[in-house]
Formats: structure tokens, sequence, C-alpha cells
């Protein structure tokens, strides 16, 4: 395992400033304020380091957006709102080393030129709020926070904001409508939240393990960095990985290796020695993979291949136990569930594909149904207004590709796992 | 006049701007015994941060952590994301739901237990898991189950 | 700065940042639009707008999304078609489609974007929820089974309005558009401005339909039922029969309401010209006699139940004149009662108005000051049109005919109630000429007219400059009396109009309604007035008669017995901690 974001997960004392700078913590914030600003984004840039919270998104080009705007007030939020199910690899960052990712934050200010940033925890973390409470007090007390940093002449504080159960807010513009107070609708896509985000000043938005990154970067150099990974996915990449797997949790890996290797070598395999009916990566909103395409790489672009992402990194393992419909009821309930309601296709198309996943999973499915289901998860993904809807539909879709037999016989009223329990009327 | 000294002193605390809602009804769901927003203590608020009433009513449905209705001393909320759901997460509702003589949703009797559905709690690695009040507790079978009831109901909690 | 782009193969040169949606409109293509409102600030929640645009990995909705160099789009292509078409459906299912009996049949968004999209089947469950229908006010109802979600309502409410009676609740499927705890709206602090369900696209909120119980007194042979009509309805009647807003009809309605069977027709705008005979003598008497200022008119009843809601510390300097349309009622059964020598007690005063607000007014306890409720039934524009309708008179072909005398016989000044600032012109008429005993050389008080959220002047009248300001649509007159509350702005006499526009963008008014038809309207109005022979409310000779035969003097007892009134703090909500 090449560790380098959590390499000092298990060294430190997540709370000791002495712990944390005898195992070189603040170096890289010592080396960001020896250069100027613009170097820093440079370096980020060269690194090709991409955001982590799902997006994939080049976080050089979206400092350097921000950098440009010219506005003397502007913010950095690191987005802790991990609410993708599957996904604890960002509680697993915050709990071990908050110091860190308060660094990255830091060298993300310093880089875009903001002086105030705020962290917004998910409410289901109480545990991670408080110790993020305290770490920002003690990083206050030994003036990483506040005026004049390491003698850098920079200043930067921060603020903690809590959710309070709302997946829709790790969309960035609605992180944003909840940290002013407001209901987690998301904002429109124009203008960008870099040009007018938090209270309308230029706002850069950070997933945690992406913050953890910079501190990588600044420390080793865009060169090293980009010696691992793959030709378009640069550095590591932490999984979470749930499911029926020996030995669940989070593990980093370079970018490129197979997912099966993954699951056989560090997951140590599967309980009972069972078989793998599917994978999948990227948590709800991502692809499912049946068990012959295991030996697919974890990188970007061996996901863009099959039209999915790898997403915030989660990878569920299912073994054969498991109905498919029964799966993605579950996943679609989900999206219905945690939809904003602002726009149609979000807020009516996951009731809809709900309503006909259960009525297939009763028995009372019609074959024209998935047709239907096509066109709802078409239109969920052409026109939602934001990621959400647009990505809810993913599950479904790959699961028809893969799953289609399966899903017909419930339609002839047949399960293969016994999960579903037709009535009478069913066939 | 104890609740409204009681919000009033949430708000001194933490701010009486607009941003500062979401913060206050947190604050204010965590004081209530029944873990919940009751009609009073939001037209306090909405009196406090003048805002109008139907705005913070709808802030606060839009959050499925706050709860306008009431709810049990304990909220007992099981996740029902993928890795709990369709790791043992159904049977474990079942479970809950024998031994409390409530179903999903409900209070029992007493007013001491809500059983609830949660979104994902991070805690996947431990399925099937569950929040009691601001408690997680994974890897449930039976056993534990009775074990996390019998505590609640013995004020060990 | 200019930019080219191409929409559906031709080239069109715009305004960087213009909409897609706006581009289209000048090479003639609509997108077809829902949320999307002209007078309100973009939502983007519909997505039925959406269109493909060359690079661009989905769909975008051409409402908020802003056009670039070189932009290829295309709003007709099959991927847009199929999308927009699952949107709509989706919409639909979610809609209660009982068309042939919405009051909206026939005037609906919904109805006309299905039958542009040639929609014929749903291929989805309908899953609207029927709630029981909120009728727990004299005005306004809300059918929750027919609400899409657009949230015109909840931005008109609290934006435009800043009443905030309503809100989005709940999130996902479940959102739905409430007051706080899914209360009635007559436990809420709601004004009853009805400017939700002029921006409703469809059905889902509409005023009390009261045409029934009209339709029942005009066949009562033991009653005598006059009407009245408001200024506003004039010019705007006409759009419920295909005519052009801005029609002015007045003799047409006239001829209409006789045909309806009511024994006398009259005018609001005499009601108009009493009420400014008495308020500009309030005036007067406080500018004089050190009395609370400014004055704050008080004609418009959503106005009058926002200030006892939201801003109690000011109804001091309300106006105590009743509204016109309650000036009207109390002298036809008092003044007109005794003169025609007909009982009181079988008189029907029944209003024509283009306000929602009008109907809870005309039920208020202080509206009896002539031993009955001064006004009976309160119909909207709307609602007579569909009760032309229903009558089989063909509006647009009828011959004009003139109202009955005395309660017919008006002045321009009352015509111009009917338009934001038109009471406050009114006004400055009469009491420059009272006061200075000198004829006005120009009567047209320009600058208190128009759109402009909030109009301020300064008029010499005699020996002293009258500060005025004209305010109309709530969010302006919260703006105002904050400056006053902060102590940032002095006046003597304030104009307010709870809706935008004034009276022809009354809550009650045909729909749609958009700035650019309050334009036309105010415009009508103001065309009108020059039609008048007489323009000043004093010159009104009905008026004179009035005072001379029955109330003797402006404020006198009569007058202040039956026409002046009291208003009530009202609680915005039951707080008992």
């Amino acid at each position: 395992m090449a560790k380098l974001i959590s390499e000092l997960c298990e060294l430190v004392h997540p709370l000791s400033v002495e712990d944390y700078t005898k195992q070189g913590g603040f170096s890289a914030l010592e080396k960001t304020f020896k250069i100027p600003p613009e170097d820093v984004i440079k370096e980020i840039s060269d690194s090709k380091l991409v955001g982590r919270g799902g997006a994939a998104f080049p976080s050089g080009i979206k400092m350097n957006v921000v950098a440009k705007e010219q506005n003397e007030i502007k913010y950095v939020i690191c987005n802790a709102d991990e609410g993708e199910p599957g996904t604890f690899k960002d509680k697993y960052l915050l709990n071990h080393v908050p110091f860190q990712i308060i660094e990255g934050m830091i060298i993300a200010g310093y880089a875009v030129g903001a002086h105030y940033g705020y962290i917004y925890i998910r409410g289901e973390y109480p545990d991670t709020h408080a110790l993020l409470k305290r770490a920002i007090q003690e990083l206050k007390k030994n003036q990483y926070l506040g005026n004049n940093i390491m003698d850098s002449g920079f200043n930067f504080n921060i603020e903690l904001r809590a959710g309070t159960g709302a997946y829709v807010c790790g969309e960035e513009t609605a992180l944003i409508e909840s940290i002013e107070g407001k209901g987690g609708d998301p904002r429109l896509k124009f203008p960008y939240t870099a040009v007018r985000g938090l209270w309308d000043k230029p706002t850069l938005v950070n997933n945690v393990e992406t913050l953890a990154n910079f501190c990588v970067v600044m420390n080793i150099g865009a060169e090293k960095y980009k010696m691992l990974g793959t030709d378009n996915s640069k550095g590591t990449k932490l999984f979470s990985v749930s499911g029926c797997v020996n030995k669940k949790g989070v593990y980093e890996l370079e970018f490129g290796t197979s997912l099966r290797e993954l699951i056989d070598t560090y997951c140590g395999g599967i309980e009972d020695d069972k078989a793998i009916k599917f994978v999948q990566v990227g948590g709800s909103s991502g692809g499912v993979f049946p068990a012959h395409m295991l030996d697919i790489a974890l990188d970007y672009e061996s996901f863009r291949k099959y039209g999915v992402g790898l997403g915030s990194g989660a990878v569920f393992v299912a073994d054969e136990s498991i109905c498919i419909v029964d799966f993605l009821k579950a996943t679609m309930k989900f999206f219905q569930h945690e939809s904003c309601g602002k726009c149609t296709p979000c807020r009516e198309g996951n009731r809809h594909i709900v309503k006909i996943l259960d009525r297939i999973s009763e028995g009372k499915g019609k074959m024209n149904d998935i047709k239907i289901l096509l066109s709802i998860c078409n239109a969920m993904i052409e026109t939602a207004l934001c990621g959400l809807g647009q990505s809810a539909p993913t599950a479904l879709l790959t699961c028809i590709e893969y799953f289609r037999d399966e899903i017909e016989e419930h339609i002839h009223g047949y399960c293969r796992t016994g999960v579903c329990k037709f009535g009478k009327e069913g066939y | 006049m104890e609740l409204r000294d009681q919000i009033m002193g949430i708000v001194d605390e933490i701010g009486n701007s607009e941003d500062k809602l979401i913060e206050i009804l947190i604050s204010v769901q965590k004081k209530s015994e029944h873990h919940y927003l009751s009609e009073q203590s939001l037209i306090l608020i909405a009196e406090l941060l003048n805002i109008p009433f139907s705005k913070v009513y709808g802030i606060a449905s839009f959050y499925s952590m706050l709860s306008t209705k009431k709810r049990g001393k304990y909220v007992i909320q099981i996740c029902n994301s993928t890795p709990c759901y369709l790791y043992k997460g159904k049977e474990i509702v079942n479970m809950f739901e024998d031994i409390l003589g409530i179903k999903m949703g409900e209070v029992t009797q007493d007013g001491l237990i809500s059983l609830e559905y949660t979104s994902c709690i991070g805690a996947c690695d431990q399925a099937p898991a569950i929040r009691v009040n601001d408690r997680v507790y994974g890897n449930l079978d039976r056993g534990k189950i009775y074990k996390v009831i019998t505590s609640i109901r013995r004020g060990e909690l | 700065m200019s930019v080219q782009v191409t929409i559906n193969g031709y080239n069109v040169s715009v305004e960087e940042g213009t909409s897609i949606l706006n581009a289209a409109k000048q090479l003639d293509i609509k997108i077809p639009t829902l949320c999307y409102h002209p007078d309100q600030i973009v939502k983007g929640n519909c997505r039925v707008c959406v269109v493909e645009v060359e690079g661009m990995r989905n769909l975008a909705a051409a409402c908020c999304t802003p056009v670039k160099e070189g932009m290829i789009i295309r709003t007709n292509s099959k991927r847009v078609r199929d999308a927009r078409r699952t949107v709509v459906e989706l919409i639909m299912a979610g809609h209660n489609q009982e068309c042939l009996t919405c009051v909206r049949n026939g005037n609906c968004e919904l109805q006309d974007l299905c039958s542009d999209l040639n929609i014929h089947s749903v291929p989805f469950d309908n899953v609207s929820e029927r709630l029981p229908i909120d009728d727990s006010n004299p005005s306004i109802e809300r059918d929750m089974s027919k609400c899409i979600k657009c949230g015109r309502c909840v931005q008109v409410c609290n934006c435009i309005q800043t009443v905030g009676a309503i809100y989005n609740v709940g999130r996902s499927s479940l959102m739905h558009i409430a007051p706080a705890f899914e209360k009635p709206l007559n436990q809420v602090p709601c004004v009853y401005c009805g400017q939700c369900i002029n921006v409703c696209p469809v059905g889902a909120i509409y005023e009390k339909n009261d045409v029934d119980k009209v339709l029942d007194v005009l066949e009562d042979k033991t009653k005598h039922v006059v009407v009245q009509i408001a200024p506003a309805v004039r010019v705007s009647l006409g759009e419920e029969f295909g005519m052009e807003p801005g029609s002015i009809i007045t003799g047409k309605i006239v001829t209409a309401l006789r045909m309806l069977g009511f024994d006398k027709v009259f005018d609001t705008d005499f009601a108009a010209d009493l009420t400014i005979i008495e308020e500009g003598n309030e005036l007067i008497d406080r500018l004089n006699n050190n009395g609370k200022l400014p004055m704050i008119t008080s004609c418009s009843p959503g106005w009058i139940r926002y200030i006892e809601y939201f801003y109690p510390e000011f109804l001091e300097n309300l106006s105590t004149c009743k509204s016109p349309q309650q000036m009207f009622g109390a002298i036809a059964k008092s003044y007109y009662a005794e003169k025609e020598d007909i009982d009181p007690a079988h008189m029907t005063v029944v209003s024509i108005m283009p306000c929602t607000a009008k109907k809870a007014e005309a039920v208020r306890d202080e509206m009896k000051s002539c031993g009955y409720q001064d006004v009976d039934y309160v119909l909207t524009t709307r609602e007579l049109g569909s009760m032309i309708k229903k009558a089989g008179i063909e509006l647009n072909e009828l011959r004009e005919e003139a109202f009955d005398v005395p309660l017919g016989i008006t002045t321009g000044a009352g015509v111009i109630f009917g338009a934001t600032g038109g009471v406050m012109e009114a006004a400055l008429r009469t009491v420059y000429e009272v006061v200075t005993n000198e004829e006005l050389n120009n009567i047209n008080f320009t600058q208190v007219r128009g759109l402009e959220g909030v109009k301020e002047s300064e008029i010499p009248v005699g020996d002293l400059k009258v500060k005025v300001a004209v305010a109309h649509g709530l969010s302006h007159a919260r703006e105002l009396l904050e400056r006053l509350k902060r102590g940032e702005a002095e006046y003597h006499f304030i104009e307010i109009m709870c809706c935008p526009g004034g009276c022809i963008g009354g809550g009650g008014q045909p729909k749609p309604l958009t700035n650019e038809i309050r334009e036309k309207r105010i415009k009508a109005i103001y065309e009108a007035d020059l039609g008048m022979p007489l323009r000043r409310s004093h010159n009104n000779p009905a008026i004179q008669a009035l005072y001379d035969d029955f109330l003797e003097q402006p404020l006198g007892e009569k007058s202040h017995h039956l026409l002046h009134t009291h208003y009530t703090e009202r609680k915005k909500y039951e707080l008992n901690v």
C-alpha cells in the first residue's frame, strides 16, 4: 500500500501538535509560505491532482479561477459532508489527522488569497465534529491559525459548521446554501462557485481528501507526486470498502491498482469464500460491475471507458445472496429520500423509479417497465439541476446493462435469490 | 418562560444572524428531551432571528436529522443505505420491531424509544450499524440489540 | 459586449450574459417554459426549457444558461424533445389532472405545454396527493393536488411581498408548498393579496368563488341588488375575453351587469372621489393640527392586513378613511337607500374588484357601520368574466351603456385609483385647490406614476412643501417603513398599494399578469382619466350633493360614523411561552 495522505494516520495523536510537527506536519505549509501564491497553484496544477469528492475536477484549475477573482473577501470551504453510502474515508482522515486537513485549507487559502475558511461537517459525525472543534482550538493556541501564521504574514481563520441530515449538502452549492442558513437546494450552475459562492464571494470548495493531498503535493513536489498513479490519474486514492469482504475498511492505493487486487489482497477476499456477484464503486451514485469485470483498474480513465466514475472511492462488494432488484430498490429509495425536491427530474424521477422497482419486486412488473425506467434515467441524466439527480440513475443503468436477465425474471415472477417474495397475483 | 430563556440563551451564544439558523435549530433540538423542535420553539426562533415562521419551519423540515414531531427520549436510527441494508440490515429492523413491539417510525408507548431509518452514517465497515442519539453501534446481531435496548431501559446509556 | 451564437442553424448576435431563452426569442424561437416568469428571479426548477449546447455533456436549461461566443444551440433535436417530454410527463404524473372542472381550464400554462408538446398520455402512475382544499378564509383557496412545485408563489410571497406566509416544506418527492406546520391560511399572517394566484401556472391557488351566491341573490325578487365596479376592472376585464391588455371597456361592462340583472349599476369611482374628499381633509387637518404624520393611505386591504401584522407601530399613521369599496357600501345602504326609499335590509351591495383581499375586507367586523354589512359580496374581475360567459353575454360585441345615477357620477380622479400613485395624484389635485383656493395649472402629477418601486416628490401647496412618497408591492412598502423607522426619511403623505402596479395588478385580475401587462393597464387608466369631463374629485356634482343633502361636511359626524374606521394589531402566531 502506498501510504501518502494517510501516512500519519496511525502515527500521531490527532490532537497533539507536537506529534504532528515531529512527524513532518506543517512542513508543507512552511514550503508553501516560502513561495508566492501563484507558484503554489502551479505546483498543484503540475501535480495533475483532481478533486477527490467525486467529480474529479482538476484542483489547480479551480484554484486558479478563485485566485484570479478580484475580491477582498474569498472563502475556502472544506467539504466534510461525506454522505455517499459506503464512504467513510473522510471520517478516517478527520479522526486521525485533523491538522493535516486544516493545513491543506491554509495552503489553499494562501494560494487563492482567502483568509477565512469553513469546515462543513455532516451531522452524522458528532464525534468528529467535537474533535475538529478541539483541533481548531489547538491550532489557534499554537498559532497555526489566526494572524501571521508561522511568521508568514498570512492570516487564516476557520469556522466549523454542521450539517444535519442531507446528502445533497455534499453538492457544493447546496453546501453553501446550508452554511448560509438555508435549506440545501443546489444553486443554478452559473455563475460558478469559484466566482460567486458563499455570500456571493469567490469560494474554493474542496473535499477532505483533496485538502490532505495539497499537503502531500507541497511536501514532495509535483514531479515526485506525478510519478505515482497512471497516465491520467495521479497520486493515490482512499477506498472505503464495505460489504462481504473479510477486512472492511479504508485503504490507500496507487491509482491503477485493480479492483480484484483491492478485494483479494488488501481486503482478504470474500467472507465464507462465497462468490462475488457484483461490486459497486463510487457509492450509491456509482456504477455496478459484475464479477467478470473485476480486473478493471481503479483509475479515472479506465472507469470513463464504461461511462462511470470512481466517485468517492466507495467499494461495496456484494455476494450472490444479494438480489439485484432488492439492491436497486435500496439504492433508489436512498435517492428518493435525499433528493432536495427542487428540480422536476430528480424530485419526480426517483419516486417513479422506486414505484416501478417496487412493483417489479412484487412480481407486478411489466416488460414495458424497463423501457419506462430507461426514459426516466435518461431525463434525469440529461436535465437534472445538479450532480445528485444526474448520477442517481447510474446503478440502475449499469444493472439494466449487466443484470437485465435477473430484472426480467422478476417481471416474470421469479427471484433467483429468494429475497423477493411474490404474492399469488405475481405469476 | 423556561423554553424562552433556553432559546434566548442559545441565540445569544450562537448569534442571531440568518446564517446561524441551522446551528440554532441543531442546538435547540439537542436540548430537547424528546429530540424535536416544537412549534413554540420554532416560533421563538423565527421571532429572535426575524425570519418568517414558514421559512424556519420549511428549513427545519428539509433536514432529516431535525424533527418537528415529538420523538422518544432515545432515538434508534437504523441505517438503510445499501451497505447496511443488504448486509443484515433488514434482519435487524425486524428484530428491533419485534423486541420493542413498534414499527419503524413509531415511538414506544412510554415515550422512551423511537425507531427510525437513517441514510448512511459512515459506519459501513461495521454493518449493520445503528445510531442511538449520538452514538453509533455496529456489527449488530440479536445479542447486541438486546444489550442496547436493555441499557436504554436501565438508563445506562 | 455582444456575442454571436447559433440557434437551430441561425446566427444571432446578443449581449453577453443573455440567457439562451432570451437569445432564442430574438430569432422568434419559443423555448417552452413552466417555472420561468419574466418578473421573477430565474429559478431553473422545472427543467422544461432544456436545450442542447454543443460541447456540454448534458442538456442545459435555457432560462439559466448564459450564452457564450460561438455557442451552438439546438432547441428542437430529438434528444431535446425526448428529455423534455419525459420531464413534462413527470410533472403531469404529480398533477391532479381533473382539467375539465379546473378553474384554469382553457387558461392553464401546463395545459398549453401539453398541447404544444403534443403529449396525449402519461406512462407514469398519477401520484398527486388529494389533500383537503384549504378554504379557511374568505379570499383564497389552495388545492395542492394541482401544485407542480414551480416555486413562483413562494417567490412572490417571500420576495415581492415579503409576507412569507408559505414556504417550501420537506424535501424530495415529499416537498410541498405550505404555511408552517401545514396550517390553513387563516391561521398564518397571509394578507390575502392573491399575488400567488396571479403567478400560479396552474389551478392550485384561486380566489374563493362567490359567483353562485351572487347569481342566487339576483334571482331573489325581494332584494334590490346594486353593483359597483372598481377602477381597475374596466381596463382589464377585456383580457378575459381575448382583448388586448389595456382595452377600456367601461360601457360594455355596465351593459353586461344590467343584462345580468343588477338593479343599479354604479361605480366605485364615485366612492373614490368621496375618499379623496374625506382623506384630503383628514390630511389637511393633520397638517394644521399637529396630527400624526406621515399619513398613510388605507384603500388597499392587503396593505391594511400587512401593516396590522408586520408594522402595528404605524397603525396611527393610517388614514382612518375606509376604502372606496366600503364607503360605497355604507353610502348605498344609508344615503342612497334613504333617497330611493329602499329598506337597506333588503338591499344587497355587490362589488367587482381586482382584488382578493377585498373579500376579506368586506366581512371585517368594523365594516357594518350603516347597521348592515356595508358590502355583501365581492367578486374578482376573473369571477365577473366567468359570470358573463356563463350568462351567454357576448361582451366583445356588446353596446355601451352609462352608469346609473347618482352613485355612478364620477371624475378622472376616481379612475386613477386603479394605478399606483393614483390615490396620491387624486388627493393632490384636491388638496392643492382646497388649501390654496387656486386652480392647478397642470393636474398631471406624472412624478408619482409608473412602476418604479418607491416614488418620492415634493409638491408646494401654499406655504408648505408637501413631501410625498408612493410605494406599491409590499417589499417596497417594507423598504419605505424601515427607512421611516430608522429616521432616514420624512414625509407628510404616503400612498401604499399592496400589489405591484397598484390595483390593476391585483390578485383578482385576469391572468397571465406580467409587468408588461401592468404597464398597458396603467396606460389605459390614465387614458380613461383624460377622457373624463371632470378630473377633480371636489368637482364631482354628485359628491357635492351628497355633502349638501346628507353628510353635511367632510370629517363630520355622519362621515365619522359611516366612512371612517379603525385598525387592530394582529398577532402573526400564537406564542404562549
